[in-house]
């Protein structure tokens, strides 16, 4: 059976924005939403942690069975979501650097892992 | 041979959403690294296409629906502040935040699981969202098909901290 195989692409290491015909943007938006999830809830954690921001702490807590999980999550859901759809009808049809937002996302989700340890965030904790 | 309410929600959560996630993994991965041009053919992406569209989808929607069980039906039981005199047993978090030897399940397992599992779903999406709009396209993008593979790997990396701390915690102090 005679198959027909795929274009190799003509892009070379480096280039491959140039030779897709795809515009990149609206990955570029995704990432960058990923990344300002992890990193606002890393940020929230940390922060709530603070024996001075307790009050922060306690407008937090959505509900009371869950805690301040249930807004520092609902807090992230939304930042997630609401960062996302800016961006992407920013971005969605245009070509833009996508390693530059790779590596904008990839730092925030850096970020957000390092604020979520709990060794870190006890640090400021106070215990 | 029978389950509590908490029981059935704890499997739901940690044998439902959550294995069906990690077990989902492997494929999607593989899915993913051998969507290039000079391991497929036309009819080949054709037909792997969707399988991966489908599989990308269902990992973030079993994310989702293992964070969303944790937080709001099985995580309350496990933080429910015991009644003075009660039997702790029944309280797994005041159970081992009394026992000294047991304190870092929750001071340090629990207080991880409980917020680096919510990455798995914002990533797992990001990436499900992409194949979904590169589709094709993702063959002759190796830069963008290499950064999904690794956002993958780290929605599964979450997933799988709060797994293994989920069910060692709950080892050491179940949800009864």
């Amino acid at each position: 059976m005679a198959v027909t195989q795929l274009p190799k692409t003509v892009a070379t290491k480096g280039q491959e924005q140039i030779a897709t015909h795809v515009a990149t943007g609206a990955a570029a938006a995704a990432f960058l939403a990923g990344g300002i999830g992890c990193f606002v809830l890393g940020l929230l954690v940390t922060l709530a942690a603070m024996p001075s921001l307790i009050g922060l702490k306690n407008a937090l807590n959505w509900s009371n069975p869950v805690g301040p999980l249930s807004g520092k999550t609902g807090v992230t859901v939304i930042a997630f979501l609401v960062s996302w759809v800016i961006a992407h009808f920013m971005m969605k049809d245009k070509n833009v650097d996508l390693k530059l937002y790779v590596i904008i996302s990839g730092v925030l989700t850096a970020l957000g892992f390092l604020l979520t340890f709990p060794p870190f965030f006890d640090l400021f904790a106070g215990v | 041979m029978e389950l509590t309410n908490r029981e059935f929600w704890g499997l739901v959560h940690g044998m439902g959403f959550g294995a069906l996630f990690l077990l989902a993994f492997a494929g999607g991965l593989a899915g993913l690294y051998s969507l290039r041009p000079e391991l497929l053919t036309v009819t080949g992406l054709r037909e792997r296409l969707p399988r991966l569209v489908s599989g990308t989808w269902l990992m973030a929607i079993a994310a989702w629906g293992t964070v969303i069980t944790g937080t709001f039906i099985v995580y309350p039981w496990y933080r429910a502040a015991a009644p003075k005199g009660a039997d702790l047993t029944a309280y797994p978090r005041s159970f081992l935040l009394a026992n000294p030897s047991l304190a870092e399940w929750h001071t340090f397992g629990m207080e991880w699981k409980e917020h680096v599992a919510w990455f798995a779903p914002i990533l797992a999406t990001v990436v499900a969202y992409i194949v979904l709009r590169y589709g094709k396209d993702l063959a002759e993008m190796p830069f963008l098909r290499k950064v999904l593979m690794v956002a993958f790997v780290l929605a599964f990396g979450a997933a799988a901290i709060a797994g293994l701390m989920g069910a060692l915690i709950t080892k050491a102090a179940p949800i009864l």
